[in-house]
């Protein structure tokens, strides 16, 4: 089966030499394929998460008595919200990474601590975080002010009411736009080539460097796995966003 | 009593409640109900200016402390960006501008007629639009700019003469495709915003569906996709920056030409870097104000 | 001033000369009130006369400029009071939003036993049933507040605040914002609770109620108790012109 599958991308490449798809009959080129998939999809993962602890944090330090504590949430939010991610990216790991301490390994190669895939999760975290501020927080403050008195009548501590009774209320009702701004991370991801992070669209970029003839299969595949990869997650939201419509909330 | 109830359903909260008796406060996305696409804009005039000064400051405390220590100074970087500045902004800038410009109208033109074509009776038509705006809408920009710049021809030939199509007008085709995509529904999202009154009140005075369309239907909503319409040049102009990756001229390509000649002391990053989002940030913030302001005023008032 | 030697032949809740003010606006210009253990208090009075202010005050959801609050000898407002020492002995009902949406009736009547008093669950678990019982929603308890009416919300919301074994309790408006179909049931599990000897002091707009259950009436407009008499006294013979014009309005 897998050989067949091979032998015929083998022969599309030969009478059609614009449309070869090496990296479906070249196990290297394939390895090259799915180490980026692979690198895409940690990175997509692993800064949602953090973004949305980003969030949550943020959210509550807004709640702040504190006016320092306010404002330096609010900086933070505009900074990251009216700059170019790309160029958030570039000052992250040009800028900002030179001055990281470096150590020594094997006493010649002076590696950073923070890695160019260190500082993309970094900067595209904070990225998405500065929004997940924005919708956490309308989303605590549709928790009704009674239910919140209703909770601190009853003897819960500022503590336990953000984390039994605001927090799963404002989540909940804060899914569609969280879901809306989660999707746009995963698509921002690809932004990480700018500073040579192994994404899938560095990898399949380097295929073609190197197989000029590949530009076409590659470019194909590539736009292929995105819809894909962003289609799942959206119809995924889509499907989950319906089991949770809110009375008073869109339409 | 059982409950047949979907697993993690609340009623009142995942799900219509079965009371009228309120459950949860509704949530206000924004000022108007159609705020989602302006939240951009919103977000970004609530700033106050002291604030992102003053974070900036705290930001580059770390860095300067660091530059104090090595031989190229501080002064002599910006010394530099000073003697840079006017090369950047009159060749770099101005070309993410002239992008914008054009990306915005030919994603406009194309997003109206997408949008016109989702509202259509013909049902391929409406297939087709809808296919085309969900997929342009939910791919990455760059992968479309990349594949844009690839398979775009890089001459036309007309009759017997050719036309060189230069880098960045590809850069425009491949970033008006997400545009006319995000535009489509936000033509698409004003025309089903107009109450169906209208549309049976022109019926009866026998309009037919076109007439109704232009005289009567997109009039109304014309003041009422600016906000959003101006929200997404906002987010366009934000998103140039990356055709630097495709080697198109603009000002983040030639921020870094401007740092090789100065023999590309890591000093020189932070000023032309941040510099670079100053500019940004000068550019739009002034629009997101606008967007605000005329939101405001065309607040729709049934 | 705390103390700690309070005995029931003295009021329960004593109100002395409270002033209290939002920013420049006085709402309560001086009032006083004592509660006997027992007793049943309904306050009635315009809008923007205070009486819900007041109740507040008692459980410290507001602050108080001047004067005292006592339960039971603690004093209210008393900075170094310990809140929850306080919430154990008082508890409140809110005109809406009261329950928790996410969890059920009988989660959120069990929670603050379990969460607060740290009790343990199972014995949570019995008493709580046995309240749900008491306000009449047996075979509600895995219902959600979405699913039940107006009126079971509140009786869920009794049922709540009884469980944390209370000795006084508040209710501030409860069926204001009710169905008149619904108001009755609430209602009547008031009047349950008052006849088994438990202190309420009710904010209402109920009449017919307040002349039903009350031991005595007080008439609050613009931030003072212009008149109070036991509910007979007060409705046949109210002697200020005030209350009497109040009276012909409403009923």
């Amino acid at each position: 089966m897998l050989e067949a599958f091979q032998t015929f991308f083998r022969e599309l490449a030969d009478t059609y030499p614009k449309w070869n798809f090496i990296f479906f009959y070249d196990p290297s080129q394939w390895d090259r394929v799915i180490s980026g998939l692979w690198v895409t999809i940690q990175l997509s993962v692993v800064c949602v998460i953090l973004s949305v602890l980003i969030g949550v944090g943020g959210a509550w330090l807004q709640g702040s008595p504190l006016r320092l504590v306010r404002n330096f949430v609010a900086g933070y939010i505009q900074f990251f919200r009216n700059t170019p991610p790309l160029i958030q990216l570039l000052f992250f790991y040009f800028a900002l990474g030179q001055f990281t301490p470096t150590y020594s390994p094997d006493g010649w190669l002076e590696v950073p601590i923070i890695s160019n895939v260190g500082w993309a999760i970094i900067s595209l975290s904070f990225f998405a975080g500065a929004f997940n501020v924005e919708i956490f927080r309308s989303g605590i403050e549709s928790v009704p002010e009674s239910t919140i008195e209703a909770a601190e009548s009853l003897g819960m501590s500022r503590l336990q009411i953000y984390i039994y009774v605001v927090m799963p209320l404002a989540f909940r009702v804060s899914l569609p736009a969280l879901n809306n701004n989660l999707v746009n991370l995963v698509k921002t991801t690809t932004q990480a080539l700018a500073i040579a992070v192994p994404e899938l669209l560095y990898e399949m970029v380097s295929i073609y460097n190197d197989y000029s003839t590949a530009q076409n299969a590659s470019m194909l595949v590539l736009f292929v796995v995105y819809i894909v990869l962003v289609g799942i997650l959206v119809l995924g939201m889509n499907r989950w966003e319906r089991s949770m419509k809110i009375p008073g909330y869109g339409s | 009593m059982s409950m047949s109830r979907a697993k993690g359903a609340i009623p009142g909260v995942t799900g219509a409640a079965k009371t009228d008796f309120a459950v949860l406060l509704p949530y206000r996305a924004g000022p108007s109900g159609a705020a989602q696409s302006l939240l951009f804009s919103r977000w970004m005039t609530s700033a106050q200016p002291w604030v992102l000064v003053s974070l900036l400051g705290i930001a580059l405390l770390w860095p300067v402390t660091a530059m104090a220590q090595s031989n190229y100074s501080l002064t002599q970087a910006t010394d530099a960006l000073w003697r840079w500045m006017p090369f950047l902004v009159v060749g770099g800038f101005s070309q993410n501008i002239l992008i914008s410009f054009m990306t915005m109208a030919i994603g406009t033109l194309g997003g109206v007629l997408l949008g016109l074509w989702q509202v259509s009776k013909l049902t391929p038509l409406r297939r087709f639009a809808w296919f085309i705006t969900q997929l342009f809408r939910n791919s990455p920009w760059l992968v479309l700019l990349f594949i844009v710049m690839l398979a775009f021809p890089f001459e036309i030939k007309i009759g017997s003469t050719i036309i060189a199509i230069p880098d960045w007008m590809k850069a425009v085709f491949g970033l008006s495709l997400p545009i006319m995509a995000n535009i489509s529904e936000i033509v698409r999202g004003a025309i089903q915003s107009v109450p169906t009154g209208q549309w049976e009140a022109a019926e009866s005075l026998a309009y037919s569906r076109s007439q109704t369309m232009w005289r009567i239907i997109l009039p109304q909503c014309f003041k009422r996709m600016i906000p959003p319409w101006m929200n997404w040049y906002a987010i366009l102009t934000m998103a140039t920056p990356l055709v630097s990756l495709l080697g198109v001229e603009e000002i983040v390509t030639l921020s870094r030409q401007a740092m090789e000649a100065e023999d590309n002391h890591p000093e020189l990053l932070m000023p032309f870097y941040g510099f670079a989002l100053v500019i940004f940030f000068a550019y739009c913030y002034p629009i997101a104000r606008i967007t605000i302001a005329l939101e405001r005023k065309f607040q729709v008032k049934l | 001033m705390t103390d700690t030697t309070w005995t029931s032949d003295q009021p329960i809740v004593s109100i002395n000369d409270v002033h209290k003010s939002f920013g420049e606006l006085e709402v309560l210009k001086g009032v006083s009130l004592d509660v006997m253990k027992g007793e049943v208090i309904c306050i009635i009075g315009p809008s923007g006369s205070g009486k819900s202010t007041l109740i507040r005050c008692i459980n410290a959801l507001n602050d108080i400029q001047a004067g005292s609050i006592k339960v039971e000898g603690l004093e209210v407002h008393d900075p170094h009071l310990n809140k929850l020492e306080l919430r154990k002995k008082v508890g409140m009902v809110f005109q809406q939003y009261n329950l928790f949406p996410h969890k059920t009736a009988l989660e959120n009547v069990m929670m603050a036993p379990v969460l607060v008093l740290k009790e343990n669950k199972a014995d949570v678990e019995k008493r709580a049933r046995a309240l749900i019982k008491k306000v009449r929603l047996e075979g509600k308890e895995s219902s959600y507040p979405g699913e039940l009416s107006g009126g079971q919300q509140q009786r869920v919301a009794i049922a709540r605040a009884l469980a944390m074994r209370p000795d006084v309790m508040l209710f501030d408006e409860v069926t204001a914002a009710l169905d008149p179909e619904t108001v009755k049931e609430v209602l009547v599990t008031i009047k349950d609770l008052a006849q088994e000897g438990m202190t309420c002091i009710l904010v209402t707009h109920e009449m017919g109620f307040a002349r039903e259950i009350a031991d005595h009436i007080y008439f609050t407009d613009r931030g003072v108790i212009v008149e109070h008499g036991p509910p007979a006294s007060f409705f046949e013979s109210a002697k200020d012109p005030r209350t009497r014009e109040f009276l012909s309005q409403i009923l």
